[in-house]
């Protein structure tokens, strides 16, 4: 998604000259392009996250569009309060783009691991959540940000994600995208969780369920509208993100669901679990670690909708 | 510039901040008394700022980032005509546009909600590069207290204004020696303030700041031709003007009486 996300960003800041990158000091070569075309518009703020968040603010306060960029965990968790205060009590548009969503950079280590920021960020007034499902999303994502002119994180994954659109989509905030149709459960994928939740789809169609499969890109605002009806016509809703099962997708739907009627359907909530991985291993191992591959994903899903099919199922 | 119209302004602006803190029974009354000085200068003496006009995207920014001496930014920009005074009476009553921190906007001239030490000096690099970016010649100044250059934020600003040789931007720090608990240079190693930020590499000045000329030269010299941000480390005295409130830390949170508002109005001169 990273490189995408620069090919966008040369395209957008030609296009509006209030546009401004910061990054905390990565993303080396990355933006060599956007460097040469906007020299005066490019800051490295070195590894000063807290800095960099309140300087992006300021900008902001004074008419220009910042783009702060750096690892996920850095532009979040690190510099929380900045977010808090700065941009999300003042209200002005900041534009924060994590890359390395979840465990996309397992290998690194838990310091940079990021299972925390959604549940954090979507806290705050003001802010807008989009976790993109591939890189067409994530283009369409920076776009819908820069036309809204309030505080909003982009949360990417990292390089070479498989796409799952075929160019740009029909691309709204707070509207989820149904990205294959079905009609015994519905699978919510927020972010780069994505293409494994489609593969686990098919994974349940041979077991003989049909799976709806929704990218549920922006976890705030919540799409109610696609939640009420994916409530009432499924049997089983789960949620599946590469965050927390604390707070994230799943808490937020969950937090939707209890403020209603009973709903016809029963949520499955699927995510890391709470606790830190400690093990060494990139993003394939720290996913069958959590239950986040296709096959832990599908099976989840199959063992939960056993329990309230209408008529038996056998795999 | 009349220095002795600027001093009594401040007095008067003192009496102000005294009564608002008798009548709101509201605390950090030391910490305002300590920077009244500052803004006097900066708002009579040094910024081009319209009062009637505070949204103008070319005048000069105040950024008062020690937010818990909020009656000071309120009763300098009410005196100076940003908001009536029948508003700045309201000060931290229910319901009030006026809470013991700024909030976002709460009265014209309020450029900053502070009252998170550490976020000011850094929103105010934005406000500068902006000013660069879009070819305006605006400056920016960033009122701080010494307790806040505990926080490290302040420290990566320090570092990332002068690789940005960012002219247009003061700093200007409230030393009155006392934090909320204690000596600010005990609980963390200040000395030497001065020094600390000349080595981060900023044009630095040290004054009285209580002398309203060496302020009003100082400010008005801005940007001074180093092509380097300016740290202004201004000497004060917590709570001063007052002669049973200076350097006594207890009125960090001590309210006074009314008792001892009048004797401060009689020593402000105000009676």
């Amino acid at each position: 998604m990273r490189n995408e996300f620069a090919a966008e960003l040369n395209e957008i800041a030609a296009e509006d000259e209030r546009v401004v990158l910061l990054s905390g000091d990565i993303g080396n070569r990355l933006f060599d392009k956007y460097k040469d075309r906007f020299p005066e518009r490019f800051y490295n703020c070195g590894v000063a996250e807290a800095n960099m968040m309140s300087v992006a603010a300021g900008m902001a306060m004074s008419g220009l569009r910042p783009i702060t960029y750096t690892i996920t965990p850095f532009t979040t968790t690190r510099c929380f309060e900045q977010i808090r205060v700065d941009v999300c009590y003042h209200n002005v548009p900041v534009i924060i783009v994590g890359v390395g969503a979840g465990l996309s950079y397992a290998g690194n280590g838990a310091t940079h691991h990021s299972c925390e920021d959604i549940a954090l960020l979507r806290m705050l007034p003001n802010m807008t959540v989009i976790c993109p499902g591939d890189a067409w999303e994530v283009r369409s994502a920076m776009r819908a940000c820069l036309q809204q002119n309030g505080p909003a994180y982009i949360r990417m994954g990292k390089k070479g994600e498989p796409l799952v659109h075929q160019g740009m989509p029909e691309f709204e905030i707070g509207k989820g995208i149904v990205m294959r149709q079905g009609s015994d459960v519905c699978l919510l994928s927020t972010g780069n969780m994505l293409p494994n939740v489609l593969q686990a789809a098919d994974e349940l169609s041979k077991q003989g369920v049909s799976a709806q499969v929704v990218s549920f890109h922006t976890v705030k605002p919540l799409d109610g509208e696609l939640l009420a009806q994916a409530f009432s016509q499924f049997g089983l809703v789960a949620t599946i993100e590469e965050h927390s099962i604390i707070g994230g997708l799943g808490g937020a739907v969950a937090e939707w669901l209890s403020d209603r009627a009973p709903q016809k359907a029963r949520l499955l909530r699927i995510g890391v679990a709470d606790k830190f991985l400690h093990e060494a291993g990139e993003q394939e191992y720290a996913r069958e670690y959590f239950g986040l591959t296709p096959e832990a994903i599908a099976h989840k899903t199959f063992q939960m909708y056993q329990t309230i099919a209408p008529q038996p199922v056998t795999a | 510039m009349d220095i002795a119209h600027l001093e009594a302004t401040a007095r008067k602006i003192r009496g102000k901040i005294i009564e608002l803190s008798h009548k709101a029974r509201t605390a950090h009354l030391g910490s305002s008394l300590s920077c009244t000085d500052l803004l006097v200068a900066a708002y009579w003496g040094t910024l081009k700022i319209d009062p009637k006009d505070s949204e103008n995207p070319d005048r000069d920014r105040l950024i008062f980032s020690k937010g818990h001496a909020a009656t000071t930014l309120y009763a300098t920009l009410a005196e100076a005509g940003f908001f009536p005074q029948e508003l700045l009476d309201t000060y931290a009553e229910p319901g009030s546009k006026l809470p013991e921190h700024p909030s976002v906007k709460c009265v014209p001239g309020v450029e900053l909600a502070t009252g998170s030490l550490g976020h000011g000096l850094s929103v105010g690099i934005g406000m500068a590069l902006a000013g660069r970016i879009q070819k305006r010649s605006y400056r920016v100044f960033v009122v701080m207290s010494d307790g806040e250059c505990n926080e490290g934020s302040v420290w990566e600003a320090a570092m990332f204004a002068p690789a940005q040789k960012l002219d247009n931007l003061v700093a200007i720090i409230d030393y009155n020696k006392w934090q909320a608990t204690g000596r600010s240079n005990e609980i963390m190693a200040l000395h030497p303030l001065k020094e600390k930020w000349e080595a981060f590499g900023w044009s630095t000045y040290e004054l009285d700041g209580h002398d309203m000329k060496a302020l009003v030269d100082t400010l008005r010299n801005v940007p001074d031709g180093s092509g380097k941000p300016v740290a202004i480390v201004a000497h004060t005295v917590k709570g001063k003007g007052v002669s049973f409130m200076e350097d006594d830390n207890n009125w960090h949170y001590r309210v006074p009486n009314a008792e001892e508002v009048e004797k401060a109005k009689v020593e402000l001169q105000l009676v």
